[in-house]
């Protein structure tokens, strides 16, 4: 199953090659650009396209970021899954050398995409794409002065993620604890899915190369351990740790040691499938009258305990797309008709736990509809929402402990925050 | 930190190549690197700008890191078509391989071997023995990367110059990354030879385990994907292995997870223990199923992925159907994917929340995704007997709604389902009929003809519906009309009277003299007579009870299942065809200059080139035998065997609803774009181009079909006349269904000698295809006798001279080709060794060059080839000899065809 890009490509979104980089010779971008073109023209929307396509002979992958296409192409039986990962990989790293990457940007630095491409994949092989090393000896023009010209250690090192060396005067880290609340609620108002995805992102200013070890009120672990777990320990279905993570430690006995990159990063993802109640609970009534007008009735209720608040909330309603005339009432926030999405969005900035508001809104609809309507996109009811100070989970930080061989003493500091990921109701 | 590079793209348009010119000569370093920025941004926008070479390459001898970069970049892309003076940067390159700096040093090498020039790569080999043994370890994965690189352009090289001894030492190199490399080097080049290199035994592999923990996520990738071909030798090591890189599961890098996956569902067909087995199977669980909140494109590729692991362990997600509930906001092709799991995982137990979930679906915008909800619905209820029911009644609740294309959908998927439940459910058939005058789409008429014939007995009124039909007969498509003729067969059968009987005579002269549709013909004629010899024995025929159909949402052959799930994470897990199908990496043939001088008589001389030619087929070492064993065979007058690779191809992808969208079905077609043979003007809107091809060994008519017409086309077939060579199809032509606007291609494999036209030889090959909607095309397409070069066709030159003697004068015809160029002898070598023309020996004879060559046509007939001309000047004699003389037109005509493109 050896195999590798034979090409990489980015194009602009008529299809045209911005910039490409030849790995083994054997495809050519006018292949690329034709098959793109026809990718366009067969599809009106490129993104319901599959991410894989085949044309002569040649195997094609893409992705999209803002007005560009990354696209690789090979004749062998290559990685999908590490090809596809590896472009957004390219993303993430031209982001953090142009902040924003674009057509723009990309002409702008040509001569450094070139050098990136090079070192970031080799014969067709993903080889690096650590940014913040890469920048390390591949510089954009204002700073190509102070380049060292070498490879730093950390490219061909066990620890290929953060550099030797690094200095600060005060050494200090960032732990958020984010939480996001997917759920699904079908037309009968029953709970289908409902799932947390947790992640513990990191900004760390640490100088040389701390070892790092958190403590998590992991249940497997202190259990383990032989201490009882008093109620507040959790259990994690799946966990994904940063390449900077000792695997077969945390396999041994659970224990997240590390040595973490420079700056910020996911130091970990879980996901957590228990039954949670509904943060934000969302009723709503429907009425058509006759062709002439619609009635909507929302209720929305928090479910959580009084001393935690919901921030930011936004409930958004869909409404028929030939609706006018928008008569809307709330008892808390505000709420606006937009016809660009077919909806009504309702915001409440401040949403304390256990109360419930309302919204009843009317619309008017034409007493006419031509013969063939074709039925309207049933979209579901979405709700967003942020929850600080509270995680649903109940995951805890139990420690995290820094030692570095000079000595220092760190300051870690811990958030915690839960928000709504894709909340659906498909209530109407 | 942004640029401001896109100045270099904005040079005036006029006279901009001897501008850059002089910018490029400048005394001054500034202006000359912004010159050779201008150029790489010329030549990034498709601007030829080879031209410049000499001078881009007088920068490169530079201290200036950046300009160095570019210069190397501009030498890969521009020194294939400037191969002789590419050897103007060789000593820079092996200046800079022995810099101080280990970064100018790997560059060097790294782009040494990007440039796929002769001359260059043998300077390399140098340069690369002391990079692979370097002090830095940077120097050292690139080096391994660049091995591979050379065994692409020159494997004997490679194993000549102990490269891939030095690549198995970097194994144990101590550097991870080295390993990693060296690991997707070996395996890369295992890959394309058919020796044993790269064997995986139990010490290197506890070695790559180790470095598994240690290098980055794509080194472990490479690791992983290598190591997934090792076969364990009992369950014991293989439970050892799996414990090393179960860890890798909980990666936050998608691809080592689906990798690690890959290799413990490998070593998990080793493992008896049941108690092991299930452990696993909870432990992949929760990663499968978090790839589920990876980017779309991500899951797209885990979903095929998943699609076939619930195949081999359906209990690894047995529980966690909802995940694969679709988000609103999911790309269509996710959906698309996650719809087939669902399929996959539905059973008694969760049946009731699916159907919920499909009825929502089934509501949606996208047409494709709500016909595919439809059916979604139907093929649980053929799978599920016991939630039949429900499934029919979400079902009828569907068509209520009445929205055009969703009720057509179910009624095709209730076709089915009685089919399945014979005598269960035709209560539902009144509300059916409700909707017969908005049915449009042919394959919805069809079912619901069929299901009234099937039923006519019980539907009153069924002669009054099918009637409703017959007057537009001759304007259906086929589909239609064959289930039109059998309903009304049918229900002549079961109400012999008077109605029913003007029907079948109406039908029956419609479907026999007013049509010009073979099938339909003939299934006619076949009713016909039955009914007017034995109307009892018509009964049993046509009325017979039939076999019940079953569920086909779990259809994946056993061994191709195997082979995918050994390629998890591939293209090959994501088309769900074994890699032979769509591999197409063809490499270049090479010729060394001992090739014109045969006289040499190295013993490695006569195995090279064939090992070259061998290799530029790339075949998966099964196929490859045995149409070369049967090329030899002098009497091949059984049909040859069709390689596995179009047996697996087309036998095999059954998922025909599915996949269609995402994998495009012209997979076989490469190369030029086939000669048009028919013409959509010609063809009814149908365009057909054709042409005899010849792949490993074997023969095929490539052919690509594009409907261009405004119905759906299905039913192809195809008929061969007579012709000199006999040339057959080996099988039935295997063309999906062609929805307007679209094209398939197909390689139909041939046999030859099966219906020999008489006469003397000429290149004319009649063929007729016919679908199920349109009437019988016929076009005339050439044989070509290049395609009939067989592999075998090398003469020794002892053997050459020999024949040439012996063989009468008589059998000497010679012909002059006034408008043929040799601008080349090599490139003309190359060309007539592709088409199998092989050559023996040249001679110098005043300033001509004559050529030697010799191909062999099947029946062991050789041809001994002397070409006759000037370099560089029109005009080349060409005179054979063969034991079949009266062929010399075809060759002729063949040769020209060849030389002349």
């Amino acid at each position: 199953m050896a195999g590798a890009a034979s090409a990489l490509f980015i194009l602009d979104v008529k299809g045209r090659c911005l910039i490409w980089r030849d790995y083994r010779g054997d495809v050519t971008s006018v292949q690329a650009e034709r098959y793109f073109s026809k990718l366009l023209e067969k599809e009106g929307d490129i993104e319901s396209h599959g991410p894989v396509g085949y044309d002569n002979g040649v195997t094609y992958m893409f992705i999209q970021h803002s007005n560009v296409f990354l696209m690789t192409a090979s004749r062998q039986n290559c990685n999908a899954a590490s090809l596809l990962l590896f472009l957004h990989r390219i993303v993430d790293v031209f982001k953090h050398y142009f902040e924003e990457f674009e057509e723009e940007s990309l002409r702008d630095n040509f001569v450094v995409v070139y050098e990136l491409l090079d070192e970031m994949m080799d014969f067709g092989y993903p080889q690096y794409t650590e940014a913040k090393i890469l920048s390390e000896f591949i510089k954009t023009d204002a700073y190509r002065m102070e380049v060292t010209q070498r490879p730093p250690m950390a490219v061909t090192n066990a620890v290929s993620w953060r550099s030797e060396g690094i200095n600060y005067k005060k050494n200090e880290v960032f732990l958020d604890v984010v939480e996001s609340v997917n759920i699904l609620v079908n037309s009968n108002g029953q709970i289908i899915r409902s799932d947390v995805v947790g992640a513990l992102k990191m900004r760390t200013y640490l100088s040389g190369m701390p070892e790092c070890k958190l403590g998590l009120n992991d249940k497997v672990l202190l259990e383990a351990q032989g201490r009882s777990s008093k109620g507040k320990a959790i259990d994690l279905d799946d966990i994904k740790f940063h390449q900077c993570v000792r695997l077969a430690r945390f396999e041994n006995d659970r224990t997240i040691s590390f040595i973490p990159p420079d700056g910020s990063f996911d130091l970990m993802t879980y996901r957590l499938s228990t039954q949670v109640k509904p943060l934000i609970w969302v009723e709503a009534q429907v009425e058509r009258h006759s062709r002439s007008r619609i009635e909507m009735v929302l209720k929305a209720r928090s479910q959580f305990k009084d001393r935690s608040t919901a921030t930011n909330v936004e409930i958004q309603l869909p409404v028929p797309s030939d609706a006018t005339n928008p008569n809307i009432r709330t008892s808390m926030g505000s709420a606006a008709y937009a016809p660009e999405n077919d909806a009504l969005v309702w915001k409440i900035k401040s949403f304390p736990g256990n109360k419930e508001y309302m919204l009843r809104a009317e619309f008017s609809l034409p007493s006419i509809t031509s013969e063939e309507a074709t039925h309207d996109r049933k979209a579901p009811i979405r709700v967003k929402f942020e929850i600080p100070y509270f995680t649903v989970s109940g995951i805890q930080v139990r420690y995290l402990k820094i030692i570095e061989k000079s000595g220092y003493q760190a300051l870690p500091w811990v958030r915690y925050i839960t928000m709504a990921g894709e909340y659906e109701l498909r209530l109407i | 930190m942004s640029g401001h590079d896109s100045k270099y793209f904005s040079t005036t348009k006029k006279g901009e190549i001897p501008e850059l010119k002089e910018e490029l000569n400048s005394q001054y370093k500034d202006k000359r690197k912004d010159a050779v920025k201008k150029v790489i941004a010329a030549m990034t926008v498709g601007k030829d700008v080879s031209s410049l070479f000499t001078d881009v390459v007088n920068c490169m001898q530079t201290e200036n890191l950046e300009l160095k970069k570019l210069v190397y970049l501009y030498l890969i892309n521009y020194a294939k078509s400037q191969p002789d003076l590419a050897i103007l940067a060789v000593n820079t390159f092996v200046k800079d391989s022995q810099d101080p700096n280990p970064l100018i040093r790997a560059l060097a090498v790294r782009t040494m071997g990007c440039i796929r020039v002769d001359k260059i790569t043998e300077y390399l080999c140098d340069p690369l023995q002391r990079c692979l043994k370097d002090d830095d370890p940077y120097v050292r994965k690139t080096a391994a990367i660049c091995v591979a690189k050379l065994y692409d352009i020159n494997a004997e090289l490679v194993e000549d110059r102990g490269f891939l001894e030095a690549l198995k030492d970097l194994i144990s190199d101590n550097n991870p990354m080295v390993v990693a490399n060296a690991v997707a080097a070996l395996a890369e080049i295992q890959e394309n030879s058919s020796r044993p290199i790269f064997e995986i035994t139990s010490h290197t592999l506890s070695k790559l385990l180790t470095a598994l923990n240690e290098c980055t996520e794509w080194g472990q990738v490479f690791i992983l994907d290598a190591l997934s071909k090792y076969k364990a030798a009992d369950a014991r090591e293989a439970e050892n292995i799996v414990e090393r890189v179960t860890p890798r599961l909980q990666h936050a890098n998608c691809a080592v997870v689906l990798s690690a996956v890959k290799m413990i569902l490998q070593q998990m067909e080793l493992i008896t223990s049941t108690d092991v087995v299930r452990n696993l199977c909870k432990k992949m669980a929760p990663p499968l199923v978090t790839l589920l909140s990876a980017e779309p494109e991500i899951q797209y590729v885990a979903l095929r992925n998943i699609n076939l692991i619930v195949q081999r362990r359906p209990t690894i997600l047995a529980h966690e159907i909802k995940v694969f509930f679709c988000k609103y906001n999911d790309p269509i092709y996710v959906k698309m994917e996650k719809l087939e799991i669902m399929i996959k995982l539905a059973s008694d137990r969760n049946i009731d929340q699916v159907l919920l979930e499909f009825k929502e679906y089934a509501t949606e915008v996208d047409v494709d995704f709500v016909r595919k909800a439809v059916r979604a619905i139907g093929r649980c209820a053929i799978k599920l007997e016991r939630a039949a029911e429900r499934c029919i009644s979400v079902l009828l609740e569907l068509i209520k709604i009445k929205v055009n294309y969703v009720v057509q959908e179910a009624i095709i998927v209730i076709k089915d389902i009685f089919r399945r439940y014979p005598n269960t459910y035709e209560s539902i058939i009144a509300t059916l009929c409700e909707s017969l005058d908005t049915l449009d789409e042919p394959e919805a008429k069809a079912s619901m003809i069929w299901i009234i014939g099937e039923y006519a007995e019980r539907i009153d009124n069924a002669d009054e519906l099918l009637e409703s039909f017959l007057e537009s007969f001759p304007e259906e498509p086929a589909q239609v009309q064959l289930q039109l003729l059998t309903a009304t067969v049918k229900l002549f059968l079961k109400k012999p009277t008077e109605g029913p009987q003007q029907m079948i005579q109406v039908v029956l002269n419609n479907a026999t003299v007013e049509t010009d549709n073979p099938d339909l013909r003939d299934r006619a004629y076949i009713y016909w007579r039955l009914l007017s010899t034995d109307p009892e024995a018509a009964k049993d025929v046509v009325l017979a009870e039939k076999p019940v159909i079953s569920d086909d949402s779990n259809q994946l052959d056993p061994s191709l299942l195997d082979e995918l799930l050994s390629n998890i994470a591939t293209l090959s897990s994501v088309y769900h065809k074994p890699p032979e199908a769509f591999v197409t990496r063809v490499k270049t043939t090479q010729k060394t200059d001992e090739d014109d001088y045969p006289d040499g008589g190295e013993p490695g001389y006569s195995e090279s080139p064939s090992h070259a030619v061998d290799s530029a087929a790339s075949p998966p070492a099964t196929s490859s035998s045995a149409p070369h064993a049967a090329a030899r065979q002098p009497v091949p007058a059984t049909p040859a065997p069709v390689p596995d690779l179009l047996g697996d191809l087309i036998g095999l992808d059954n998922d025909n609803n599915g996949n269609g969208a995402i994998v495009p079905v012209d997979i076989l077609h490469e190369g030029p774009p086939l000669p048009v043979v028919l013409p959509a003007s010609t063809g009814q809107g149908l365009q057909i181009s054709a042409q005899l091809v010849r792949r490993d060994g074997q023969i095929f008519y490539s052919l690509l079909f594009e409907n261009n017409s405004q119905i759906p086309l299905d039913g192809f077939m195809i008929q061969f006349n007579k012709n000199t060579f006999g040339v057959a199809a080996a099988g039935p032509l295997q063309v999906p269904q062609l929805l307007p606007g679209t094209s398939a291609s197909t390689l139909l494999p041939m046999v030859l000698f099966q219906n020999i036209a008489p006469g003397p030889p000429n290149t004319l090959l009649q063929v007729a295809v016919k679908n199920n909607q349109q009437p019988v095309w016929y076009f005339n397409d050439k044989l070509s006798l290049l395609v009939f070069f067989s592999e075998d066709g090398r003469m020794e030159r002892s053997a050459f001279l020999e024949t040439w003697k012996s063989l009468p004068d008589s059998n000497e015809v010679s012909k002059d080709f006034p408008g043929i160029v040799v601008n080349s002898v090599e490139a003309t070598l190359d060309q007539l060794a592709v088409s199998n023309m092989f050559f023996i020996a040249k001679r110098k004879h005043a300033n001509q060059d004559v050529l030697y060559l010799s191909a062999k046509i099947p029946r062991g007939i050789p041809f001994l080839i002397e070409l006759t001309a000037v370099i560089g000047i029109p005009g080349l004699k060409c005179a054979i000899k063969s034991p079949s003389p009266e062929m010399a037109p075809l060759f002729f005509e063949a040769l020209e065809n060849l030389l002349k493109s």
